[in-house]
């Protein structure tokens, strides 16, 4: 048991770490869900491509750029960019026709996200598949970034401050965007109501394109830190924090972007937690693979006690 | 006056009778038996270039099936036949102002002569045919709980899972890793199993469905994305401590239905019999007659008090619940009558391969299921069956013969505009692609034709009065 409190303070902080990799994920599904009221399902596969992204930087560009920190730089902004565009690409090709046929029926879009999400998968794979005939990626070594420091009885290799400092940067950057911007403004009014808004001379379409173009960007670069951090990349690598981060949309309160942030570090903590405990506790009996199977079971119980999340609010049906 | 004609645009029957005639030319090189094939082919360009009086185009369907059937028997362009035969059947569907026993007398002698003699002849056709059932019954399922109800199930395949597990674990030495003292069950106790698998799966269906359900429609969708992981991680992981699954290995040697009464009627009847056809045969026709009833259940239960809340739901809930329909009662009938279904097919899909492991139920599986419901029409039964073919015969049949002539052509060093194909990454390989093809059609149907090939009877109806 002692030796159970003594790895506490490491298991808080991996915990910590896969938690803002889900808040930034699950901003974009609550920032998209806000003004569409839409799962964008397929928004776990704009995470992938920021996630194979920031391993092709680092791939392909160490021969001739040396300092890792300017090609961590390159990546976030590539992996940003490109994952927001593909977003946005995404919205333009896929979501947007349905809008203009005005469908009523809610399983329409919703089945547009799933083949969406499939679709981007396999191209992903066919790319990577005529690129190196390979898909399963793995991080080059990133020189000074892979160094550590010992902090309370803690291991925190570089990379993870990194990824810490960059969470909190772009998390407070669209706190500031939404909360005190013009842009932010017509997101916010977009959401509550995109007819009025548009008489009040807002573009609803352009708002709608800006909203994934944020989003997917998020993903991206938390697609980005995802992959300096856990160094394996796969074209299905997005489903399951695409699905957990949902999770912690749902957990916060769908909708609300605070409590997309909370819940992503709520679920980042009790998986972590889970994975580390669950085979002790039960004497291997329940290995560390039934973490996945926990985040969905918080989602069930959620789902039943208290749906709206836990910053979120009871909001009645529109008719 | 002939809708399904009617339905296919000018430039749409172009494209077919050039493909057609594309395909004539090929076979006019061939040996006996092509002359069937030439035939069939005639009469498809006929039946596309210029639709007929329907009395006159049930003859020539006739005659179509006739020629598919000879061709097939000769084993000459057997996958492009057998998908005219599929297309028969569809036709026979939409054929109106014929009376309904040359409908009925015709469809049997396509299911039960055409196929089985295709299938003699090449054992391919057989399994082809009898996975096309295995997934039409499931896809009819689905189409409750998406076409009816319209609630969106993304962990089908956890359904059918449990079902196949359910016959595994106690129709094979499985049982014996827990429970010592028990003798793996004879092959009668399919039929039963299927029974348990029914009442297992509604009940799991119930489970997971009560809370999504008391919500917006879109929190099913994730809640059953999320139930069919878990249930491949169970299944992935439930070799320890107790063994239950045996784990990814998966478990072989499932015992089969006896078939010695089957065999007893094939050899009075004088058809040509093989250890491997025999249970073909049976295969094919067990499922049959499952669609058969599974159909009979949809019509019914679309008529039905239950069917018609189903589709008020779908329409509009809330002035679903307005009218008084109980929301969550409702909605957990739809998902437990699918889940049902799944859970029967899984048994039999257990039965018949003799293997299971969790490779099977993974999202592409669940994926693949909802595609044939959208493809074909969601509510629309026929066309549902449609879908389930379309993309069965796409899945194990196109897509892999692709894969092979593209493998040809890297072994042959062929050159493709200027490209060497020997050059070729070994992972570009189709067959591996196909939730790619499966969201392009998901992608394309919603934006086009969001009702599906062969529409619900109900909304055209609707929309003329």
């Amino acid at each position: 048991m002692d030796t159970l409190l003594l790895l506490l303070p490491q298991v808080l902080f991996d915990g910590l770490l896969l938690g803002f990799v889900y808040a930034m994920i699950a901003l974009g599904y609550t920032m998209v869900y806000g003004v569409l009221e839409l799962i964008n399902f397929a928004h776990s596969e704009i995470f992938m491509i920021g996630s194979v992204v920031g391993i092709e930087v680092f791939r392909s560009l160490t021969g001739y750029v040396p300092n890792p920190y300017i090609l961590l730089v390159v990546a976030v902004i590539l992996g940003g960019l490109i994952s927001g565009l593909t977003a946005v690409g995404v919205e333009r090709l896929a979501y947007r026709p349905l809008r203009k046929r005005g469908t009523k029926n809610r399983l329409v879009p919703l089945i547009t996200a799933f083949g969406v999400s499939f679709v981007l998968q396999d191209l992903v794979k066919l790319l990577e598949g005529l690129w190196h005939n390979e898909f399963f990626l793995s991080m080059k070594n990133v020189g000074e970034l892979e160094q550590s420091v010992t902090l309370f009885g803690i291991f925190i290799q570089y990379k993870s401050f990194i990824l810490i400092g960059v969470s909190l940067v772009m998390l407070g950057a669209l706190t500031w965007l939404v909360g005190r911007t013009r842009l932010g403004l017509a997101i916010r009014s977009v959401a509550q109501d995109p007819s009025t808004a548009g008489l009040m001379g807002i573009d609803p379409e352009k708002i709608i394109s800006r909203t994934f173009l944020i989003g997917g960007a998020l993903g991206g670069v938390a697609g980005v830190l995802f992959a300096l951090q856990y160094t394996t990349v796969s074209p299905y690598v997005g489903f399951l924090p695409g699905i957990k981060a949902f999770t912690a949309a749902v957990l916060g309160g769908i909708g609300n972007i605070p409590g997309a942030v909370v819940g992503g570090l709520v679920l980042g903590e009790i998986e972590t937690l889970a994975g580390t405990f669950l085979p002790v506790l039960t004497g291997g009996a329940f290995g560390t693979e039934y973490k996945d199977v926990l985040a969905f079971l918080i989602l069930i119980l959620l789902l039943l006690f208290r749906p709206q999340g836990l910053l979120g609010q009871i909001v009645k049906e529109k008719v | 006056m002939n809708r399904f004609v009617g339905a296919v645009p000018a430039t749409a029957r172009l494209a077919v009778t050039v493909l057609l005639l594309a395909a004539m030319g090929g076979f006019l090189a061939l040996g006996w038996g092509a002359a069937a094939v030439l035939a069939a082919y005639a009469t498809l360009f006929v039946l596309a270039a210029f639709p007929p009086d329907p009395r006159w185009k049930l003859a020539a369907l006739a005659v179509l099936t006739l020629e598919a059937t000879l061709g097939l028997a000769s084993k000459i362009g057997g996958d492009l036949l057998f998908i005219a035969l599929v297309g028969v059947l569809v036709l026979l569907l939409r054929l109106p102002k014929v009376a309904v026993w040359l409908k009925v007398l015709l469809g049997a002698a396509v299911l039960l002569l055409g196929i089985p003699i295709a299938g003699f002849a090449n054992t391919f056709l057989f399994e082809l045919g009898i996975q096309i059932g295995i997934y039409s019954a499931m896809a009819l399922g689905l189409n409750v709980v998406v076409g009816m109800a319209g609630l969106l199930d993304m962990g089908y395949a956890a359904f059918f899972a449990i079902g196949a597990y359910t016959w595994a674990i106690f129709g094979s030495s499985q049982v014996q890793h827990f429970l010592t003292t028990w003798v793996p069950l004879n092959g009668n106790f399919v039929y039963l199993f299927m029974g348990l698998a029914i009442l297992a799966t509604a009940a799991t269906g119930i489970l997971i469905g009560l809370p999504a359900l008391r919500l917006r429609g879109d929190y099913l969708a994730i809640v059953t994305l999320g139930l069919g992981e878990v249930v491949r991680i169970l299944a992935n992981n439930l070799d320890h401590p107790l063994n239950l699954t045996n784990g990814p290995q998966g478990i072989t040697g499932i015992t089969k239905p006896p078939i010695e009464g089957f065999q007893a009627l094939l050899a009075a009847l004088g058809i040509p019999r093989s250890a491997s056809t025999d249970y073909q045969l049976f295969f094919y026709l067990l499922v049959l007659v499952i669609i058969g009833f599974i159909v009979l259940v949809n019509v019914n239960l679309a008529r039905s008090k239950f069917g018609r809340a189903w589709v008020a739901i779908r329409e509009d809930e809330i002035a679903a619940k307005a009218m008084g329909i109980p929301m969550v009662k409702t909605k957990l009938l739809a998902f437990a009558t699918g889940a049902a279904f799944s859970g029967a097919m899984g048994v039999l899909f257990a039965a018949q391969r003799g293997f299971v492991s969790p490779e099977t139920f993974t999202l592409t599986a669940s994926i693949t299921i909802l595609g044939m419901v959208v493809l074909g029409g969601m509510g629309s039964v026929p066309g549902v069956i449609l879908g389930a073919a379309a993309l069965t015969i796409l899945n194990l049949d196109l897509l892999k013969g692709f894969s092979e002539v593209l493998n040809t052509m890297r072994q042959d060093g062929t050159v493709l505009l200027g490209f060497p194909m020997s050059q070729l990454p070994s992972q570009v390989d189709p067959a591996k692609y196909e939730r790619l093809v499966f969201g392009i059609i998901l992608i394309l149907m919603m934006i086009f034709r969001p009702e599906g090939l062969i529409p619900e009877r109900r909304g055209s109806r609707e929309e003329e009065a």
